[in-house]
């Protein structure tokens, strides 16, 4: 098969850390010497571990990504998922080739056009006229492309009244859409998107949502890099997972993000009393937290409309009773959206805390969540009045994860769909 | 190794020196000529005298290097009117100047842009000397009025070697190509280190003193006049003065080694700058 229009082989771009500048001519002279001899680079030190989060690493060399090897085929849409800092941006600007790769390469079929920011190369002075001419043209596009099409951008846009006005006066909002107006009407064959679909209203960017899957429908290639989990599930075919800049998954995009959320599991799974992502004073803790159906049994799949109890196990740090406490309980599900919400004061229980250890429990007597995977984000706060704010003694994202399965909740022998919550409700025909 | 054949673009980590793709800079020719639209559309932008600051900028310039170093400082300027002596030496150099001070600051200037979207590089260099040559034309036909204006007037002797007129261009040609060389060549290395940022303002006033711009070099002695033919810009000021006034030293032999000089230095500079332009995104 020849159809494969990017070909990435074993990629990886390397920093080095700390200041360029005063003390690294030196350096530079010994690599260059050590490289003009055909020596490797004494400072580049293959096989320490690969984290760039880590404080404590002994080099001031870092693999931004390292060794990714993935294949594109065309009219694929493909999502690259991870967290902060797991290489994302490097991966797209290598690919856009606004940088080159330390190692490896990247083999390429088609016009590709990148879309790391809207509104590159906008001169504020320019009208909006003039700019959607040079962006175009920085973009790729020729003049006469952009002839052809400049009412369907202006009209995309919406800032048709300030065409002729210089962009420095516009909106933030009108400026972004410009900007993206010009980008969206690129016709190249691969299309490299950052997220850029985090700007303007929600109105927008349905529409720039919308436009990419115009695009990705034309049998054109998408790369797609989002935290949006439901746009990377919306839009894309394929999806790859970077951890720390090494390629943990490849696959389709369904099996990529719940491998993604798989993996965060994974983390949550390290124990909850291991878990350093904590936030509050810590004078009570959680440490333990998982559902038990109704004999007592841990469940770890739980059934929609069936019985389940959420157990918090507890340890409270400092002495004497803590009053009053407040209790939230936040279920997302596998995009990130909340789902609903379980909050003490809410219903209406005072919470105080005087053991030294104990367990809470939350009784759910029908689980109301559709089939599919969600978190659990709690937190534990204190408020000393009214009029105090909250003062966070333990909160965890994402603490756990379980999965729903979908049940027969209305008892009528139809299995529920899938996302969402069962709402109640009757029909009256009149 | 048939599938290798198929493919438009390999990105690698490192080019071959000799790998400058000339196809994908006039793909994006459309690019460098809304780039020289924008320098000029966007400079005189809320000006009230708009681009007729073109014309004031060089006019103004000759007349203080006249007041100064013809009245005041009484230089000699080879028996020509002293405003079309300075005239003639400035409206080149400017572009000169103008050519490798724009351009020495490409990749600083531009990280913005380059750091987010790729086209060729060398583009916005390419559109400095574009627009600059804009401007040269506009200097050029002050200096050709004031030029026509001694020229019929019966005092003043300026004897223009007609037979050499076709040279003009490839003087100019040999002055952007130095520009451009210089420039990038400086841009190249300031994406590391930023000192020669420092040196570029008033190295390019010293070279403008070394160029014979201000002084005849027939006014030199023997021993700095060799010195100074080895700056490829003298010999291409002064033939210059020598084909519109017929004053000054034409240098056949000069000339040539300037223009090899600029082929030497331009592809040493795009050479260097396609290197670069690889990854400077992780210094600048």
């Amino acid at each position: 098969m020849s159809d494969v229009v990017i070909k990435v082989e074993n990629v990886g771009k390397q920093y080095h850390l700390g200041k360029v500048g005063t003390g690294t001519i030196a350096n530079d002279l010994n690599r260059w010497w050590h490289i003009a001899r055909g020596k490797e680079d004494p400072y580049l030190k293959i096989g320490s571990v690969n984290d760039r989060t880590s404080k404590s690493s002994i080099n001031d060399i870092v693999w931004a990504v390292k060794d990714i090897s993935f294949e594109v085929k065309q009219g694929e849409v493909l999502g690259i998922i991870g967290k902060n800092g797991a290489g994302k941006s490097t991966l797209l600007k290598i690919l856009s080739r606004v940088t080159a790769p330390t190692t490896g390469d990247i083999k390429v079929k088609g016009r590709i056009a990148s879309l790391l920011e809207v509104g590159t190369g906008f001169h504020p002075d320019l009208s909006g006229r003039e700019n959607i001419f040079l962006n175009g043209a920085i973009l790729g596009m020729t003049q006469k492309e952009i002839k052809s099409k400049f009412d369907e951008i202006v009209d995309f846009s919406g800032v048709e009244r300030y065409i002729d006005t210089p962009v420095k006066r516009y909106s933030s909002g009108m400026y972004v859409r410009l900007a993206f107006a010009v980008a969206a009407h690129l016709e190249p064959e691969i299309l490299i998107v950052d997220e850029v679909l985090a700007v303007g209203d929600a109105e927008f960017q349905k529409k720039c949502l919308g436009k990419m899957k115009d695009v990705s429908g034309q049998g054109r290639t998408v790369i797609f890099v989002s935290h949006n989990m439901a746009a990377v599930k919306g839009l894309c075919t394929q999806g790859i997972i970077l951890r720390n800049g090494n390629l943990m998954f490849s696959g389709d995009a369904e099996s990529a993000c719940s491998s993604y959320l798989g993996s965060s599991m994974q983390l949550a799974g390290d124990s909850l009393i291991d878990r350093k992502d904590r936030q509050g004073t810590g004078s009570i803790r959680i440490e333990e937290l998982f559902f038990i159906g109704k004999s007592g049994n841990v469940l770890n799949t739980l059934i929609s409309g069936e019985y389940a109890k959420l157990i918090f196990k507890y340890k409270k740090i400092v002495i004497g009773s803590i009053k009053p406490l407040f209790i939230g309980i936040t279920i997302r599900n596998d995009s990130d959206v909340i789902q609903t919400v379980i909050a003490t004061d809410e219903l209406g229980i005072s919470v105080e805390i005087e053991k030294e250890d104990g367990l809470i429990e939350v009784e759910i007597p029908e689980v109301l969540l559709r089939g599919g995977m969600y978190s659990v984000t709690f937190q534990i706060s204190y408020k000393a009045n009214q009029m105090a704010s909250h003062e966070i003694i333990d909160r965890v994202e994402n603490a756990m994860y379980f999965q729903v399965e979908r049940g027969d909740y209305w008892s009528v022998g139809n299995i529920n769909r899938p996302t969402g919550y069962l709402q109640q409700a009757s029909i009256i025909f009149k | 190794m048939q599938q290798k054949q198929d493919w438009d673009l390999v990105i690698k980590p490192k080019n071959k020196w000799y790998d400058i793709d000339l196809a994908a800079l006039w793909k994006y020719r459309d690019l460098l000529l809304l780039l020289v639209r924008r320098d000029f559309v966007a400079v005189y932008k809320q000006t009230i005298l708009g681009p007729l600051w073109l014309f004031i900028q060089p006019i103004i310039t000759s007349i203080t290097f006249t007041v100064i170093f013809g009245r005041l400082a009484k230089m000699s300027t080879d028996g020509n009117p002293p405003i079309l002596f300075y005239m003639a030496g400035i409206t080149l150099w400017t572009y000169f100047a103008d050519c490798l001070t724009k351009t020495s600051n490409t990749f600083i200037a531009n990280a913005g842009v380059f750091g987010k979207v790729y086209f060729p590089r060398l583009i916005i260099p390419l559109s400095v000397l574009v627009s600059n040559l804009i401007k040269l034309g506009i200097q050029l036909l002050i200096f050709l009025i004031v030029w026509i204006y001694y020229l019929n007037s019966a005092s003043q002797t300026i004897n223009p070697h007609w037979e050499y007129m076709w040279l003009i261009p490839v003087l100019i040609f040999m002055m952007a190509g130095l520009g451009l060389g210089f420039g990038i060549l400086i841009s190249s290395l300031t994406t590391k280190y930023r000192d020669l940022t420092f040196l570029v303002g008033f190295g390019v006033q010293l070279m403008m003193y070394a160029s014979s711009i201000v002084l005849p070099i027939s006014s030199m002695p023997p021993k700095v006049k060799a010195i100074m033919l080895f700056n490829p810009l003298t010999s291409i000021i002064e033939a210059f003065k020598f084909i519109f006034l017929g004053s000054g030293s034409f240098e056949g032999l000069w000339l040539v080694y300037g223009f090899g000089f600029m082929v030497v230095i331009v592809s040493i500079a795009i050479i260097v700058f396609s290197k670069v332009e690889k990854s400077f995104m992780d210094t600048v």
